[in-house]
């Protein structure tokens, strides 16, 4: 077996020095009953290029986003990420290392997480931030746990155009903590009026930025009403790279950011590994959750990192903690710093651009089709448009087309009535011919509908 | 010995700070410029914006390198590492073994790495078929019949076991009554953080003189109050809990559930599956027993096996074979149970996913239960071999890792940390040291299977000169250690009192301190 080092003549040997005669001794402490004689039913060992052949077959049943045509986003987006960030990322010395733990020898992990956490105060506008978090939708859940902590309120009232799974996320952590949760109702592109739903029990309120369906507006003014009834308002940002562009939360207002920084460094995955994004204001620091990775100096005076403020977490204050959270995305936030770092503020300027110039682009093809009508007023690279036939149905035919064409929003919203909905992305990965393609595909696919 | 005894010498001062292969690495903040960038973008065409009054007045202040700069960087950085590619990292509880280079690789096929996690079902069937055999692999060696696969790291798939076992208490109709986890107090602190966070009360049970689990003191807290217990076996001492089949038979006929912490499922996987010892959920940390690399903190991956009595209650989504192909249960409306909720967005992590396969297909049955006999061999040649001069404070066989207390330390003026030091300047990542809690000055050394003898031999044989430069009263060589490292010790006290946790430039920084 290519990865045991140890050989029969070691066994043996390693044995007669312990005492015992055979392997089964050391396993004296396990009941009998539970005792295995043999293996397990399951396939013996395989060579590595046995192996290959049985993933190979698999992966190649997958329709690949850089094959075709695609436009899909919802929390999820293609860019393109620079051949060194997973050169980086790949070092023995980032990819086989823990926690850093013992910070002497741990300081390459520790000084990234610090500008990791530095980029993120930039991006979002918040003075402080933590080294990550599973995802988004992860981090949304323990920002609205945050802000019960603070108020001591247990009721958080939620946009209806928050991602559905991250509202999940919420409302599971809600059920099973004995929480509250309040929404209006669903709306493709109505405005809603989130501030009379608060009441006095109200820790929080939380919406997306751009929101599910795309749309971006100024919460400037819903900040001041939310902080004037003594809640914070959770500003959930799904695609980091809009912040190249938009103006950031922390400026409009927000108390807490969280965000899913897949875009910068990360591929698409199927859904993970992904970074998430935490952020706050300075007053709420003792209640984060999570690793927080802080300056300090050696014995020698020279500067030097470690992880701090550790008295938050679930290895010191065990139920007291303020999350169990305790393994993070340290690898992703690593790509997201090097793809950030490789950026700088002018790229990412340039590369928000790119992206949003091509979903207008796109925009504009699309509501030139008879039947489609682009229902987002104003959005970054995403926008949902209403189909004259079911999405669900349409995006099947544009798959049949080899072209990738959004994700239903019934697929993820099943009772909100928008089954004809379709959110469509376009980012920087899109050529000017992908465009046109799925322009041309949309309309066929459209014809044999209405025929 | 006096030759023996270490010089304190001052390393060579150089002009640059840089001392050889070691060099020294400003911040991306103090190299970097906004208007430098590593990425060549094409022009961006003329549009008429729709970004409403959202459009910010300038470009992020952040600075960026161009490709050879922030590959200087980086390497740089990462030399400041240690790693289990460089050298032994004994931590123990951590299983930190060998991450091989095909799951790596397998990982990045377009096939898994490039594909939506919301695009048509039809397109992504390969990608379905691996989460299904993966869940196949992890139920038949847990002999467990479902798994909720996307838990995202160990302390999120307790989070949905005990989840499970609180929506199994609700449909009993019993939550308002069974309000106490049982959690004994060798726990690793995300069992209490995690049932507290589910609104349960934590009652800690004692051990016994045995490093286990204290069997009356566990039968005298049963009652019908109980929800569950949350054990870890092999436990934190690397000990196996010998009752574990009498625990599981008395908790269940209280009406509670087993809620088994799986963070060292690497000692037994093979030879011992946890459905026969009467556990309802166990997580599965794929980035311990199955190979997925550490990341220097994650990403991890927790699949979290479930019995019978729990299966119902799995979250979503979870993949389904039918004839037609596989299909996602995405929704509470499409399933045929009574799933609790969602843990995540999507399906969980898919590049875990691949890798852990990889690694199981690469062992096979025969490999994986040879793989739980060499991490126990490993532990326990450890053990023998350090037993004579170091304390251990429970009698062996361990299970994959070997604990000692610093009882061997006494009247030395060298305690577990200044040991730890040291070992630094040898060479080694030290073992977990304080942890578990119930043995004082704890070191719980776990070497995993992927270590040669050779390897281990060079380690005990350091450990021992160590412990004898100790107790030969060569104090410096511990309390100033390490020495040799990138840093000497790191000011932890000043961190915590005066937070720094991100870069400022020296005005901002001028005008915080006014």
């Amino acid at each position: 077996m290519r990865y045991l080092p140890l050989t029969p003549t070691d066994r043996g040997a390693m044995l007669s020095r312990i005492g015992v005669n055979t392997i089964d001794d050391l396993f004296i402490d396990v009941p009998e009953a539970a005792r295995l004689d043999g293996p397990i039913n399951l396939p013996p060992h395989q060579s590595e290029m046995q192996v290959e052949r049985d993933l190979f077959a698999m992966a190649a049943q997958n329709k690949t986003a850089s094959t075709v045509p695609f436009f899909c986003g919802a929390g999820a987006y293609k860019h393109h990420v620079p051949a060194s960030v997973d050169h980086i990322i790949q070092r023995s010395e980032f990819l086989t290392s823990y926690t850093p733990y013992q910070p002497e020898i741990t300081q390459g992990t520790l000084q990234y997480l610090f500008e990791f956490q530095t980029q993120v105060c930039e991006l979002t506008g918040m003075p402080v931030a933590n080294a990550s978090m599973y995802d988004g939708s992860t981090a949304t859940g323990e920002a609205v746990l945050m802000a019960h902590r603070i108020t001591r309120k247990k009721r958080a009232v939620i946009s209806a155009r928050l991602h559905p799974h991250y509202r999940g996320v919420i409302d599971n952590l809600s059920d099973m903590g004995g929480f509250d949760v309040a929404s209006p109702a669903d709306s493709v592109n109505g405005v809603e009026d989130l501030i009379a739903l608060i009441d006095e029990d109200t820790s929080s309120v939380v919406v997306q930025y751009p929101d599910f369906f795309g749309n971006i507006m100024d919460y400037s003014t819903i900040a001041r009403e939310v902080q004037s009834r003594g809640c914070l308002l959770i500003v959930v940002v799904p695609e980091i790279i809009s912040l190249g562009l938009l103006k950031r939360p922390g400026d409009m207002g927000a108390d807490i950011v969280t965000g899913e920084g897949q875009s910068l460094g990360n591929g698409l995955n199927f859904g993970g590994p992904y970074v998430g994004l935490f952020a706050a204001k300075e007053k709420y620091l003792r209640q984060m959750p999570g690793r927080l990775c802080g300056e300090t100096v050696d014995a020698d005076g020279k500067r030097g990192f470690v992880l701090t403020l550790s008295t938050r977490e679930q290895h010191i204050r065990r139920d007291k903690a303020t999350s169990n959270i305790c393994t993070n995305s340290g690898l992703c936030s690593l790509a997201f710093t090097a793809h950030m770092t490789l950026l700088g503020g002018q790229g990412l300027r340039h590369l928000a651009a790119l992206n949003h110039a091509r979903a207008v682009h796109l925009a504009d093809k699309l509501e030139g089709i008879a039947g489609v009508e682009v229902v987002t007023p104003a959005f970054f690279n995403e926008f949902a448009i209403r189909l004259p036939a079911p999405a669900e149905q349409i995006v099947e035919a544009l798959a049949e087309k080899s072209v990738l064409g959004g994700v239903p929003v019934s697929r993820l919203m099943p009772d909100s009535d928008m089954d004809d909905v379709l959110l469509v992305a376009a980012t920087e990965a899109n050529t000017e011919a992908d465009l046109e393609i799925y322009e041309t595909a949309l309309r066929d696919v459209l014809k044999g509908v209405s025929a | 010995m006096n030759e023996m005894t270490p010089m304190k010498q001052d390393r060579k001062q150089t002009f640059t700070g840089h001392q050889a292969l070691i060099l020294e690495e400003k911040l991306i903040f103090e190299i970097g410029s906004a208007d430098k960038s590593g990425v060549d973008l094409e022009p961006v065409p003329e549009v008429n914006t729709r970004l409403g009054d959202c459009m910010a007045p300038a470009k992020p202040d952040l600075p960026g390198l161009s490709e050879p700069e922030a590959l200087r960087h980086f390497v740089r950085l990462s030399q400041k590492n240690h790693s289990i590619d460089a050298g032994l990292y004994p931590l123990g509880s951590c299983t930190m073994k060998h991450n091989p280079r095909l799951n790596e690789k397998m990982a990045r096929l377009p096939g898994f790495s490039d594909i939506h996690p919301l695009q048509p079902v039809s397109t992504v069937q390969g990608a379905l078929e691996l989460m299904d055999e993966l869940a196949h692999w992890l139920k038949t060696l847990t002999n467990m019949p479902a798994v909720a696969l996307s838990p995202k790291a160990g302390a999120h798939g307790e989070l949905c076991g005990m989840m499970a076992i609180r929506a199994a208490i609700e449909a009993r109709g019993e939550l308002e009554t069974r309000r106490r986890v049982l959690v004994p107090e060798s726990a690793h602190g995300t069992n209490p953080a995690t049932a507290a966070l589910l609104g349960f009360k934590v009652d800690e049970i004692p051990a016994n003189a045995d490093g286990r689990v204290d069997l009356a003191a566990f039968k005298d807290k049963l009652g019908d109050d109980v929800a569950a217990i949350m054990l870890t076996n092999p436990n934190t001492c690397g000990l196996f809990e010998r009752d574990i089949i009498e625990i599981a038979d008395a908790l269940h006929e209280a009406g509670g559930y087993f809620y088994c912490d799986g963070a060292n499922f690497n000692a037994i996987v093979g030879r011992v599956r946890p459905g026969d010892l009467g556990i309802d959920a166990m997580h599965i940390n794929l980035h311990k027993t199955f190979s997925t690399p550490h990341g220097g903190g994650g990403p991890g991956s927790g699949p979290t096996v479930l019995s019978d009595r729990l299966e119902a209650f799995a979250p979503l989504p979870y993949v389904v074979a039918g004839e037609n192909g596989f299909d996602l249960i995405e929704l509470e409306a499409q399933s045929a149970n009574q799933p609790f909720g969602r843990m995540v967005a999507f399906h969980g992590q898919m590049g875990m996913f691949v890798r852990a396969l990889s690694y199981m297909k690469s062992h096979g049955s025969d490999g994986l239960r040879q793989v739980a006999e060499d991490a126990v061999l490993n532990a326990n040649y450890v053990l023998a071999s350090l037993q004579d001069v170091m304390t251990a404070p429970f009698a062996g066989p361990c299970m994959h890792e070997a604990l000692f207390d610093d009882g061997f330390l006494k009247g030395t003026g060298v305690e577990t940390l200044d040991f730890a030091k040291a070992m630094i300047d040898e060479g080694y990542h030290p073992m977990t040291m304080y942890f578990p809690l119930v043995v004082h000055g704890a070191m719980l050394i776990e070497p995993t299977e992927t270590e040669s003898r050779d390897t281990l031999d060079l380690f005990i044989a350091t450990l021992r000169d160590l412990v004898r430069s100790a107790n030969a009263g060569e104090t410096e060589r511990f309390t100033n250690a390490p020495e040799l490292a990138p840093r000497s010790r790191l000011d932890e006290t000043r961190a915590a009192r005066q937070p720094i946790l991100r870069w400022q430039a020296a005005e901002e920084t001028a005008q915080a301190a006014e």
